[in-house]
This record gives C-alpha cells, structure tokens and sequence, in this order.
C-alpha cells in the first residue's frame, strides 16, 4: 500500500468537471511528477488535494495516514503532513514572514497556546531558518518583509521551498514551482528539494515544462491530459515529452521552456 | 508583530478584562443632572469661583443644545439615570503600597506597575473620577514638565490652567464638551517647557468600575515652543449589564516647532456610549498626531480634530476601529486648515464583523487664503462577514487656491485566497482570520510601542473569537 493514494479522484470548478478520475499512489522516498499542456486539469489537481474552497470534489478518495483527507480543512491536511508549494504564492500584508514561519511550525506541531513544551523556542526556530536560508541563497532581509508583499517571483518561489524545508512535510506537492524563474533561481530551489529528499517525503511535481526534471529527477512521470492520466512511466516519459511536446495528444505546445533571460 | 497566544473567551476574558472589584466609595453623588449636583461636585473639590460657575453655565448650554442626529443614534442615553461623580480614594497616592488594596488589585491585573517599571515615565491611574495614583520621574520635574491630573493642575497651577482651559475646545462647541465642561472630573494635565523633548511616553490608565456612573474626564496637554511629548492613554472596562457614560474632553495646544502624538487604545465594554471631543492647535511648523484605536463600546462617536493655524504645520490621524455585534464605531477625524502651507493626513482603518456597523466620517476644511495645502484622506475598510456593515461620509471644503486634497476608500472582505494559503500551512481557520485582521491594522499597530501593539493584537483576537456563534 502506498502512502499516499490518490483514487479515481473527479473535481469540477465552476459546474465543469476538470478532473475525470485521477488516480495515483505516491509513496514516501518517492518522487513524482504530472505534467501536461495547459488546461488538462493540473492547476485543480494540486488545489483539491490541498482543499481549496473554490475546487468541488464530485468523487473519489485520497487517503493518507488512513484518512480520507478530502473530508478534511486544509489546516488539518497540512498537519497531518500535506504541503502545497503554491504556483501563485498569496500576499497578505502586515504579517511578516517571520511572524508566519514561527505561527505556522507552531500550528504544525500542535501548539494551540497552551502547552508551551510544543512551541518551537527562539534559539531552535533562529538555527532552523539560518541552515534553510543559505541552501537557497536568500539573506535575513526578506524576514521582516510581509507575506509575499513586493516579492519577484523567483523570491516567492523560493519563499515556498523555505516554507516547506521548515515544516517538514511528509507528502509536498511542488505547483510550478519552476515557473517565471531563472536559471539560478531554479538551481537554488532544486538544491533545496534534493536536500530534502529521502525516506521520509514523497513529492508530487506539478509541471508543464520538463526544465525542472533536469534538476530533481523523478522516478515516476505522468502525463495529464484533460483531466486524466494519458501515460505513466519513468523518467523516459519526461525525455520523450521534451522532444515531442504534448502532440501526441493533440496539444500543439511544447514541454520545453521559453529561455528566460 | 508577536504570536498571539490563545484566550478563552468566557472565562480568560472575564478574568482578564472584564472582571471588577466591590464598589467601595468615599462620596457618590445622586443619580442624574441638576445644577445642584453640579455644585457639589465643585464644592467637594474646593475649586475657585469661576470654575463653579464656568460648570453651571455649560450646564445650561448643555440642556438647551439638541441631541446631535446626524450620527449613530444617541437616544437610548438616559441622562436622568447616570452617576455624574465618584470619588474612589480620599486622597491620592504617590506609591504602589499607599493604594487602598481593592483598586491595587484591579491595577495588578492590568499590569500597571509592570508597565512602569519597563518604560513609563509617568502613570497617572484614573480609578473612577479621580486620579489615585500618581508619578514622575525625577529628571522631567526637574526639567519643569508637569504631569498631573487635571483636578491637582487648577489646584496647584491656577493661571496656566486658567489661560489654556476651554481655549481649544469651549463649552458651546457640542452637546457633550458642554456635558463635560459640567461635570469634568479628573483627567491629565501636562505641560511641556520650551525646547523640552520628553523622550519616553507618558501615560495614564483610565477603568470605569462602577454601574452608570458616567466618567467626565478632561485632559489638557499643552506643547510650549519646540517641545516634544507621546502621551498615551489606553483604557479596558469591566463587563456591566446597563449603560454607562464616557464623555471626554481632550485639549491640545502645539506651539512653534512642537510635536504631539496622543495615543489611544480603547476596549470599553459593550454597554458603554463613548462620546469625546478632541482637538488640538497647532501653531507654526508644529506637528499634531492622534493615534486612535476604538475597540468596544456601544457607540462611539469620536474624530480627532488638528486645527493648523500657523504656516508648516502638519496634522495626522491614524485610526482602527473594529465594531462586532451591536457596535457602531463612529470615527474619523477633522482636519482645519487655517492657514496657508499646511499639511494633513487621515489615515482609517475599520473592521467589522458580526452585523458591526463602522462609519469613517471625516472633514477637511481649507479656508480662504490657506493657499498651498495639502491633505490626503485614506480609509480603508474590512467586513468578515455580509451582515456587517461600513460606511464613509467625507466633506471637504476647500476656498483657497492651489490646494491638493486626495481622497483614497477601500471596502473588502477577508479572501478566501489568504485564508486558503495560511490554512495551507496548518493554521486554523480563526487564529489565519486574526492574522489577516491584525495584518490589516499593522500600519497602525507598528506606532504604537510594542506591548501596546502586543496588547491590540490580543483584543483583536478577543473581538475575533468573541462575536463567533
């Protein structure tokens, strides 16, 4: 049994079904990723695993630690371990990055106010961000800035894979993670995700573009087109994909990136 | 901004800020208003004759003056029934060990001490109409400010009270500054010597603790040439079941290069009609800035005025209200441009959730000849939910030339983007709807010294989950 189940799982956004039975079990030390063209149900596939309100679920099950986490908040799939690394990181002014870094670990750990043990101390939380922070070449600068406010993109992308080094998920789902970064950026992130990599986390990569497999190799590739899964294989998938685009199923775009200057 | 930590409403929030302690009084005056009372009231204080009789006469103005109606609706005040004052001590106490021990145990509680002891210069604790507690540091006496309530000042400082008192504001202006004029009792007076910069702020606590009693208090702070001050006032009610009374008067004269910042939180408990008046002058390249958070209460109806009288000088309002079930905050603030090169803003934030109602309703008047100024009005306003409720009423009037005046409004919702995102991080959905609410309100909680800003935080989250269910 995998650790992570994703079964015949079907969602619709605004009355239209996107997603038409999705299934896939990602298990831990794995690591995944769905591609495909624009449209075929990628963006709907990270948002319902991560319970956005906006995403209906008309069927299907995820199962994960022996729950069913479509019946759960997204608070409560984060605790039990889910992680989103967000295409679009949200802004959310007046709050600083720190402030969420220390609210969020707490949440995590199930500090609710009370029992202070829970609580990540300073000196713990300080060592934390310091070790993170170099991986991914960002300076203390960007702490007291607010949540994503007047971020480039590749400082929110980075900001996400810093989110994630610090909460420690056991299934994290990377949204395009490589979208609208340079090249540098994309080397700092993937340095990141490899060192995180292991026994204890599965990662689900969502991607159009075959760019970022070239630095976090995947054992698994699947390609989704029109909210189902048209091939699944190894990392051969990904090549075949980067030379042949997604026309073999009638999509006229490439899966390889615009060179970004 | 610090993590806010959890408060269960009910229980830690009775015991926090809504408990009281047995009523034990010296002198309590009759219930309602007559010129009889009014008399009293300034015999049990031996003032001088021309106070008694300043008193009677806004008595009068006060009854002739109509109820204001173009606000939230006053007409549920039942002024027949209301303690005009109360005398908690028979005298006042210049240490911590000297208080009777009931009002030292409600002060424990709020940590007034302890606040001291970190930065304050002075505390000035308002327990019911009379200042009980009073001290200054050393250094600013010997520097000539004096910092004291405002009965001590007319006692001990006679003729600078007597030629700034009503100057700013005079009893004819409203309803309620003649209301106070009446029956003012306690309050701060400071003054602050030319080119005296008072670098740690002063403040004072106020508590209403007794059933209808109404608190009158009247503050005059006066800023002589190129002086400084941050005065604070923070103010947390106990819970009572019927109405009660605040109406303060608040004078501010800023002269040549002086500055002022008075800041203001207030929690008042949910019965209370909180209606003050505060004005301050501001005299040539003199800076005014009220920062002013309204948190509780029934209504309040209160907008911070700077009059700019002189060329340079520059007026701020920085507001928050938050208005939960069965409140209307009614706020905003005046800005007067009399003279020519003056500069002003208005900055508003409001919340409101559970069928709140918040109201921005703000001035700018610009006279003829006050050529060359300028004022920027933002306000900024957030619903948590469809029931509540916030509206704007700007007026500007402007007769002078080649003036700049902008005007900025914002009404939104909590997003369901914002919340998604910090849920996806493992926060709960109350504790991620504080964080946005507290984010909404930073560019006011980061003025405030921090344990103010703690402490803001904190009721913010009281208000966040006291109005769920």
């Amino acid at each position: 049994m995998a650790d992570f189940e994703i079964k015949d799982l079907r969602a619709s956004v605004e009355g239209r079904q996107i997603l038409k039975g999705v299934s896939l079990d990602v298990s831990k030390g794995e690591v995944h990723a769905v591609m495909g063209p624009n449209g075929s149900g990628k963006s709907t596939l990270s948002h319902t695993l991560m319970g956005h309100p906006g995403y209906t679920v008309d069927g299907g099950s995820v199962l994960f630690k022996g729950q069913n986490v479509l019946e759960l908040e997204p608070d409560e799939r984060a605790r039990l371990g889910m992680f989103l690394a967000f295409q679009y990181p949200v802004v959310v002014p007046g709050i600083s990055m720190t402030n969420f870094l220390r609210t969020a670990l707490n949440s995590k750990r199930g500090y609710d106010g009370k029992d202070k043990s829970k609580q990540v101390t300073p000196k713990e939380f300080r060592s934390m961000l310091k070790d993170e922070l170099e991986v991914l070449h960002m300076d203390d600068s960007f702490l007291p800035r607010y949540i994503n406010d007047g971020f480039s993109g590749g400082e929110k992308k980075r900001a996400e894979i810093l989110q994630m080094a610090m909460l420690r998920p056991e299934i994290a789902i990377l949204d395009e993670t490589d979208s609208g970064l340079d090249i540098d950026s994309i080397k700092f992130v993937a340095d990141a995700v490899n060192r995180m990599r292991g026994p204890e986390l599965g990662i689900l990569i969502i991607t159009h573009y075959t760019r970022i497999l070239e630095f976090i190799k995947p054992d698994f590739v699947h390609v989704l087109v029109d909210g189902k899964f048209v091939l699944s294989g190894g990392s051969e998938v990904a090549d075949r994909l980067e030379k042949t685009g997604y026309s073999e199923w009638g999509k006229e775009e490439t899966a390889q990136p615009q060179e970004v200057a | 901004m610090a993590t806010v930590p959890k408060v269960e409403v009910g229980t830690d929030y009775k015991e926090k800020y809504g408990f009281f302690v047995p009523e034990e009084y010296v002198f309590k005056a009759k219930r309602g208003l007559n010129p009889e009372i009014v008399k009293e009231i300034s015999w049990m204080k031996q003032e001088p004759e021309w106070m008694t009789n300043m008193r009677l006469r806004s008595l009068e103005i006060f009854r002739k003056k109509p109820m204001p109606k173009w606000g939230a609706d006053l007409s549920v005040i039942d002024f027949e029934n209301i303690f005009y004052y109360l005398k908690a001590s028979d005298k006042q106490s210049k240490t911590w060990e000297e208080l009777p021990p009931d009002i030292k145990a409600t002060y424990d509680r709020l940590g007034v001490p302890e606040a001291e002891r970190k930065f304050l210069a002075g505390v000035s604790a308002q327990y019911e109409s009379e200042v009980v507690y009073h001290s200054l540091q050393e250094d600013l006496t010997k520097k000539g400010v004096i910092f004291t309530d405002t009965d001590s000042a007319l006692r001990d400082h006679p003729e600078l009270f007597k030629e700034y008192f009503g100057t700013v504001i005079p009893p004819a202006d409203n309803k309620f500054s003649a209301l106070n004029t009446a029956v003012w009792s306690g309050g701060s007076f400071i003054y602050v010597p030319k080119g005296v910069r008072v670098d740690i702020p002063l403040q004072a606590y106020f508590r209403i603790n007794a059933e209808n009693m109404g608190q009158f208090e009247r503050t005059l702070i006066i800023c002589d040439e190129g002086s400084f001050v941050h005065y604070i006032e923070g103010c947390t009610a106990p819970i009572y079941t019927t109405d009660s009374l605040h109406s303060a008067v608040v004078e501010i004269i800023v002269k040549k290069n002086a500055r002022c910042r008075y800041t203001t939180i207030q929690n008042w408990s949910t019965n209370v009609f909180n209606l003050v008046t505060k004005r301050a002058m501001a005299y040539a390249d003199a800076t005014m800035e009220w920062v002013d958070g309204n948190l509780g209460s029934q209504i309040t109806m209160k907008y911070p005025s700077v009059y700019l009288m002189e060329p340079g000088a520059k007026g701020d309002v920085l507001s928050v209200a938050f208005a939960g079930k069965g409140q209307h905050q009614d706020a905003g603030g005046k800005m007067i441009h009399v003279a020519p090169n003056t500069t002003s803003t208005i900055t508003s934030k409001s919340i409101s959730k559970g069928g709140g109602r918040t109201s921005y309703r703000g001035h700018i008047k610009i006279y003829p000849g006050a050529n060359n100024c300028k004022s920027f009005v933002k306000c900024d306003a957030l619903l948590l939910d469809d029931e509540s409720r916030s509206d704007t009423y700007p007026y500007n009037d402007v007769d002078a030339e080649n003036v700049t005046l902008g005007h900025e409004a914002t009404v939104s919702k909590v997003s369901d983007e914002q919340l998604f995102y910090l849920m996806s991080r493992g926060i709960p959905r109350g504790e991620a709807e504080t964080m946005i609410v507290n984010g909404f309100i930073e560019p006011f909680t980061k003025e405030l010294p921090l344990e103010y800003a703690v402490e803001l935080n904190r009721l913010i989250q009281l208000e966040m989950e006291g109005s769920v269910g």
